[in-house]
């Protein structure tokens, strides 16, 4: 069983703050893998770990991800570092991964940076293989994989023969956190770097900028005015 | 053309209102799918033509397949290239726009909260970066495509409107997924970001047992219970799925009650995409007070039983 897990390096939210032009500062920011993609390889690993094979860890991001991902149990990470959008992600992922071999692709359902949900859909449309989204439940067996996607108001479960792309939830699983010997028996795995072309992205990004909130701020006086505040609301 | 499609109907209904507006003001013409119900609907919400999409040796059951629905809409595009095309923002939605897209090979912006077309530039807006951000972005090709959560805009309703009824026939799509079984979700179980009312604890809660209290007003208002970091990471009075804000679940209720909740950044961030946001706080000082529509100073231990008692003899 050979498991591909596509994972990106974010920023730390909580640490980017706002210059004068209400522009985002990522300058000295820290960056981390992404919460659901570690969700992913943390389901990838456990695959793994009963049904034998190789997990290969598809990054977009820097070294440090790469170890990151190594010391959780990826046997190799394989590192890209383009800037663009779904469009071109799609496009570099596939690339990369026509050369490979796989059973099954592993995303989170999103990255908490952008939550665009576009890279597992895309991807499996640019491989052509079946796609199900949005797991909190999933099994290898049989030669396919069985998923219970979490729905608005159901829970779906559905089978699709390998190869297939599933993407996770967080719910699916608590990613483990790697022990010293992991971390330095990382160093060891290998990392493959690639600079693929830039592809077409699809869109532009003419701004970034900070949120201005623009609420009533109406300060009530009694619960009956609450009361009924809530009633016109609701 | 313009093409809106969400197998949510209301969602579907509210797009057409927003897409009319974009019709008249690019001369388009507006259009919508329809998955076998409510075609006369959507006429009278905006759309100028709709395709009913029926299938030859139709086995479809009741659940629609996001390849059925990839499938469908790319052969509408082949055929009628659309130049824009919105779709609801469901969990259905957000699979098969960006499939799409990448079917075209052009670029897809999911969630949108709000477009607009001056002079001959179609730009679109969405939160980035835990939502403390806008993005705005341009698309470099045609059909653009356009996520458009529910709830974004307002329906508008005319039923005066002539519009037409295209029926379209489909061969079934091949699919590589079975759907075996569909289990219902009790109503506990909702997701807090999809959740239509949100009554949330925060640090002013003295103890575990007073969650009732939240609990109690939430339950009146047919809503869910959501808490802010401490009481969910903290103080573990509530698991982790009840933990609004940056780190835990962003959400985007049409009433947001914060009860007890100092309103730190990452709170607020979280809440951002709430329609109206209501504060109860005995601090008048509270951060939460310059983030919320409606705010109330006082203790949370007198105020909250009060608001229950009221809004039960309303129902």
């Amino acid at each position: 069983m050979d498991i591909i897990v596509c994972l990106k390096q974010i920023y730390d939210l909580a640490q980017i703050k706002i210059d004068t032009s209400k522009r985002p500062v990522t300058e000295g920011v820290a960056r981390k893998l992404g919460d659901f993609d570690k969700n992913a390889l943390e389901e990838a690993i456990r695959i793994k770990e009963k049904h034998g094979g190789n997990v290969f860890a598809v990054i977009k991001g820097a070294k440090d991800a790469a170890k990151e991902a190594l010391a959780m149990g990826a046997d190799e990470a394989i590192l890209y570092n383009a800037g663009t959008e779904s469009l071109g992600t799609a496009h570099i992922l596939a690339e990369i991964i026509r050369k490979m071999k796989y059973d099954l692709i592993l995303c989170g359902e999103a990255s908490i940076d952008e939550y665009s949900f576009q890279t597992g859909p895309r991807l499996a449309q640019a491989l052509g293989i079946p796609v199900m989204t949005y797991a909190r439940k999933m099994e290898v067996r049989d030669g396919g994989v069985v998923v219970e996607r979490d729905l608005e108001k159901t829970y779906e479960v559905a089978i699709a023969k390998l190869p297939a792309l599933v993407t996770v939830t967080k719910e699916i699983n608590e990613p483990r956190i790697p022990t010293l010997i992991q971390i330095l028996g990382a160093s060891k795995k290998k990392i493959t770097e690639t600079s693929p072309s830039k592809p077409d992205a699809g869109v532009e990004t003419l701004s970034i900028l900070a949120v201005e909130m623009k609420r009533k701020e109406v300060i009530l006086k009694d619960v009956e005015a609450l009361a009924k505040v809530i009633i016109t609301e609701k | 053309m313009i093409l809106i499609f969400s197998e949510d109907n209301e969602t579907a209904f509210e797009m057409l209102a927003k897409g009319r507006e974009l019709a008249e003001s690019s001369r388009s013409e507006l259009t919508s799918i329809s998955f076998g119900d409510g075609e006369n609907d959507h006429i009278s919400c905006g759309a100028d033509k709709v395709f009913s999409i029926q299938f030859q040796d139709s086995k479809m059951g009741h659940s629609l397949l996001a390849d059925t629905v990839v499938d469908v809409i790319s052969q509408l595009i082949d055929q009628y290239k659309p130049e824009t095309l919105l779709i609801g923002s469901t969990k259905l939605g957000r699979e098969v726009a960006p499939r799409i897209a990448q079917r075209f090979g052009v670029g897809c912006v999911t969630d949108c909260i709000d477009f607009s077309k001056d002079n001959e530039q179609f730009t679109v807006k969405r939160f980035v970066l835990g939502g403390r951000f806008i993005m705005t972005q341009k698309f470099l090709h045609k059909p653009r495509i356009v996520t458009i959560p529910p709830r974004r805009f307002e329906k508008k309703i005319d039923i005066s409107r002539k519009g037409e009824i295209i029926k379209t026939s489909f061969k079934p799509v091949e699919t590589k997924i079975q759907v075996v079984e569909i289990k219902k979700k009790a109503p506990h179980e909702l997701k807090i970001e999809e959740a239509n009312i949100i009554v949330s604890a925060g640090r002013g809660m003295k103890k575990k047992e007073d969650i009732k209290l939240i609990e109690d007003l939430a339950q009146v208002l047919g809503g869910v219970v959501g808490c802010s970091r401490s009481i969910a990471a903290d103080l573990k009075w509530l698991s982790e799925e009840h933990w609004v804000g940056l780190s835990g679940h962003n959400v985007k209720p049409r009433l947001y009650i914060a009860i007890g909740i100092s309103g730190q950044v990452q709170h607020i961030a979280g809440i951002r995409d709430s329609k109206t946001i209501i504060a109860i706080n005995k601090d008048p000082n509270a951060a939460i007070f310059k983030a919320c529509d409606y705010g109330m100073v006082g203790d949370l231990y007198d105020i909250v039983p009060k608001l229950t008692e009221i809004l039960k003899k309303q129902s």
